[in-house]
């Protein structure tokens, strides 16, 4: 029998702690970087010049169609090669992590401004306000409400996607836990409290995310199905 | 800064068999989960609808465990920590087909679930009237109908597993990634090497996804 | 002739709501009861509690004799405990048509009258397709078998789902409202369905709002309030000659139905 021994926990507290700071720093970074361009996207997407439109829409379906660690390589190993500057992983981690929910942010969007009837921007446009302004003023707002559940599902997707970020070495919760696990001989114990951090962080948020769905859901203002 | 860059895929092209392994394994860790994943998301599924609480409680436990746990972190774990407690070996394959199963078995038990309750209970009720008992109202009403509703989701969850096998590379499985990781670690090609995984993958993936919307809009109109 | 259905002391509460407070009844074979009673009155769970579609809290139900459940424990602690093949075997002897159809979807017209028959009665698929070939003939829709049940008006529906019913071969039928939901076009065709059962001597329990018909057809008719037979009787009796208020005060309520004449019938 297997004699579980838990207080590598406490005498690592610190290294975890610092662990969970570098996995909140990059999801804090790439939902503020992320979700803007996401908008901006979106809005490209929906241009009215196809020269735009369209590969912004090749551009964003790519980036949901493939894996994120693929990116996450793609930007950590090849793209200093291009620029020709070193990169850091935290910058690596960060871009990716932004690049991927800003597509997927943008079809989101790009949803929720399809879902407006025609007859609002008909009767905005009506009142002389320009493609710009009417979105601002009378599209978005609707829009976001509907958009809600899907973005904060989406958003607990993006910090879902952070432990990605150990394989490039940044020391987020995982990695320290790895490096603890490695150096204690315990990762029985390191990794199962570590996947307990993150249930405990994702779960809640879930359980939120669900319950304010399902009150949208019955008010009939969610595209999220 | 230096922009004019060689390219050079000649080393990708006449390395194309150690890609080639690579997407064979990928496609070995994809089938598997998909199989062992959605197979046991249909049991979980039932578990979740059950009336009885011994199967609901454990089948709820495992579902948001996994759910709510990153598929990565739980890789990790079945390659570092399970072992010492697996009553049996387990190597990295093994180790990233459990984590990739039980994750893609987590979110197909809600999207099974979900496909039994939109089935009307007056439809039950017709079953139930006709003397049939509860498997066979399953089997033969419920199901059927079911089917149509849950096939356009569980594709789109199939095509996450097919994402979710490239972080096997992360405990060295030489699947396609991790091909890649070597190729241009001898090669120093990483640009070419990334870009054609990325690519290949963006050939494999980006039909599937066309496909399950093709599916949605066929499978919605028809009801 | 006996009681081929009775239900003795039938009770029915959801929490704290007791729907049926006591029901008695003996149902002779061939014979023809429709129930009648405002909303809530308990008709609906009445006729639903008797295939046990809902849970009766307690009471007793006899079918041609036979207790239907399991008898457990001795003496004074005896009490009934429903298994599901108690139940199942039941339903096969009661069918059942409702307000909503409920044909199944995804099966044509035809498999739908055959599944309970090939599923619960385990009979060949070519004896369950003649079954319910004669029975569709007799509703008038042989040509509409192979159809699903989408391409058909509401009142085909409704047939093919008496038709589904009676292809189980039940010693009673339970019709639940079956022409609330149709358009009052198509509500004939299914009440001609039902006269002709009765013509063939099916014993039945019906719980609807035409009263014209429920004149015409009806051998007795319950009056139902608040859960408990007010009042039964022969049609003349309750629709002419009631002696409750309560009853008097509902067919007030639907003095809209045409007063039958049993000359020109």
């Amino acid at each position: 029998m297997y004699e579980w021994d838990f207080s590598v926990i406490p005498m690592n507290a610190d290294l975890l702690i610092m662990g969970l700071y570098g996995t909140i720093k990059v999801f804090v970074s790439a939902f503020v970087i992320g979700f803007p361009s996401g908008l901006i996207l979106a809005l490209m997407r929906l241009s009215r010049f196809k020269i735009i439109s369209i590969p912004i829409g090749l551009f964003i379906d790519f980036l949901r169609s493939t894996p994120a660690l693929i990116l996450l390589f793609w930007f950590f190993f090849a793209f200093p090669i291009i620029i020709g500057l070193m990169i850091q992983a935290f910058l690596a981690a960060t871009l990716t992590l932004a690049i991927v929910a800003a597509a997927f942010y943008a079809e989101i969007f790009r949803a929720g401004i399809n879902s407006i009837e025609r007859g609002q921007w008909e009767s905005a446009s009506a009142l002389g306000m320009t493609r710009l302004e009417l979105l601002r003023r009378v599209i978005l707002p609707q829009a976001i409400k509907r958009m809600i559940p899907a973005f904060l599902e989406r958003t607990i997707e993006l910090l879902k996607t952070t432990p990605l970020m150990a394989a490039v070495a940044y020391s987020d919760l995982l990695f320290q836990a790895m490096d603890i696990a490695q150096k204690t001989f315990r990762p029985l114990e390191v990794l199962t409290v570590v996947a307990g951090i993150y249930f405990m962080m994702i779960y809640p948020t879930s359980l939120g995310v669900r319950k304010l769905e399902r009150k949208l859901a019955k008010s009939g203002e969610s595209t999220v199905h | 800064m230096e922009f004019s860059y060689n390219w050079d895929f000649n080393s990708i092209l006449f390395n194309w068999d150690v890609l080639a392994h690579g997407l064979l394994v990928t496609m070995q860790i994809s089938a598997i989960t998909l199989t062992a994943g959605l197979g046991f998301g249909f049991f979980l599924g039932l578990g979740r609808y059950s009336r009885l609480q011994i199967f609901r409680f454990p089948s709820n436990v495992f579902v948001e465990l996994f759910r709510n746990v990153p598929a990565l972190v739980v890789i990790i774990w079945f390659f570092f920590a399970f072992p010492i407690i697996s009553p049996f070996e387990v190597d990295a394959f093994t180790a990233a087909c459990l984590a990739i199963s039980v994750n893609t078995a987590a979110f197909s038990a809600d999207i099974y679930r979900a496909g039994i309750q939109s089935i009307s209970p007056h439809q039950w009720e017709a079953g139930r009237a006709l003397g049939m008992p509860y498997l066979t109202i399953l089997r033969r009403i419920v199901f059927p109908q079911a089917i149509k509703r849950v096939i356009p989701p569980l594709t789109s969850r199939g095509i996450e597993a097919v994402k979710l096998s490239t972080l096997a590379s992360v405990i060295a499985v030489n699947e396609l990634l991790y091909s890649a990781k070597q190729l241009s670690a001898i090669h120093f090609n990483p640009i070419e090497a990334y870009t054609a995984v990325a690519l290949i993958f963006f050939m494999i993936i980006y039909p599937l996804t066309r496909f399950s919307y093709f599916l949605e809009r066929r499978l919605g109109h028809s009801d | 002739m006996s009681a081929i259905l009775s239900i003795k002391e039938m009770k029915k509460s959801f929490g704290s709501l007791d729907v049926l407070k006591g029901i008695d009844l003996e149902v002779k074979e061939s014979e023809t009861i429709v129930i009648l009673g405002a909303s809530g009155s308990g008709k609906s769970t009445m006729l639903r509690c008797i295939n046990f579609l809902e849970m009766p809290t307690s009471g007793e139900i006899h079918l041609n004799d036979e207790l239907v459940g399991t008898v457990r424990g001795k003496g004074e602690n005896t009490n009934i405990t429903y298994r599901e093949s108690d139940l199942c075997s039941l339903r096969t002897k009661v069918g059942m048509v409702f307000q909503q159809f409920n044909l199944f979807p995804h099966m044509t017209v035809l498999e739908n009258v055959m599944e309970g028959q090939v599923t619960v009665l385990k009979r060949k698929k070519i004896d369950a397709s003649n079954r319910a070939k004669e029975q569709l003939g007799k509703v008038n829709l042989l040509d509409k078998i192979d159809q699903y049940p989408s391409h058909l008006s509401g009142g085909q529906q409704q047939r093919v789902a008496i038709a589904r019913a009676l292809a189980m071969d039940p010693k009673v039928m339970l019709f639940d409202e079956v022409t609330s939901a149709l358009d009052p076009e198509l509500v004939g065709e299914v009440l001609q369905t039902i006269r002709s059962l009765r013509d063939e001597g099916m014993t039945m329990l019906l719980v609807t709002h035409e009263l014209g018909f429920a004149y015409h057809v009806a051998d007795r008719i319950l009056f139902l309030h608040e859960g408990q037979i007010l009042e039964q009787g022969t049609p003349q009796d309750i629709l002419f000659h009631s002696k409750q208020a309560r009853t008097k005060e509902f067919l007030k309520g639907h003095a809209a139905f045409s007063l039958p004449n049993p000359e020109t019938d």
